[in-house]
């Protein structure tokens, strides 16, 4: 499934788009281990949210592979 | 009841203050507020030279949307436009402007202030800020 990146995501990860196998992340928190996994970098500059759909989704949310998916970095508008 | 109804927009273009306020301008109105967020020259002693705005466009309109609602109903609102920038803003020009209309003013001031404290608690925009020795991502620093 393809992730979508802004902000400083997108520069850590290096593309505005991620790939992710969906069988390592049928969850919104197994695809958040996962990414925090693969670019510790997050640790150290960014929190982020997930969201599916155009909405912010918690931790607990299944995942089924066809939903759109974004990697949501602290907000900075205004 | 007015037949107009709530604007929320994101642009690349210069906002205009004046079509913010005509889209909430309705005879039912007598107070109306505005909130002008302009690009600031200066950002904690250090010299800004210009910001980028970045944002996720669809789920951002959404959020406003969903602000501009609540915004209306929490203040008894006439109406309520939000609309944003993104991409390179100059020094001074306008970054966000947020326009609410009601019967009195207490509820379009109200309105006003919290429109924009939610937008920059749940809207997907990210702001770069460029000082004249680098860049960073605002709220996402070590």
């Amino acid at each position: 499934m393809k992730v979508r990146c802004f902000g400083i995501a997108r520069e850590i990860i290096g593309s505005d788009e991620l790939i992710v196998d969906p069988n390592a992340a049928q969850s919104v928190e197994e695809l958040r281990k996962l990414i925090i996994q693969t670019y510790p970098e997050f640790e150290k500059y960014s929190s982020f949210m997930i969201s599916v759909d155009f909405e912010y989704a918690k931790d607990s949310f299944q995942l089924t592979g066809k939903e759109e998916i974004a990697i949501i970095p602290p907000v900075s508008g205004g | 009841m007015v037949d107009k109804l709530n604007t929320v927009l994101i642009t690349e273009e210069p906002l205009s203050v004046e079509s913010l306020y005509q889209q909430v301008q309705v005879p039912e109105a007598g107070g109306n507020c505005l909130f002008v967020g302009t690009v600031r020259n200066e950002n904690k002693g250090k010299t800004v030279t210009h910001l980028e705005f970045e944002s996720y466009i669809p789920m951002a309109l959404k959020e406003m949307d969903k602000i501009a609602q609540s915004a209306q109903n929490k203040f008894e609102l006439q109406l309520c436009a939000i609309g944003h920038r993104v991409g390179t803003c100059k020094l001074g020009e306008i970054a966000v402007i947020i326009a609410c209309s009601s019967k009195h003013r207490k509820q379009a001031f109200e309105a006003c202030q919290f429109a924009i404290d939610e937008l920059k608690k749940h809207v997907p925009i990210w702001k770069k800020e460029f000082l004249q020795d680098g860049s960073y991502w605002v709220n996402s620093r070590p």
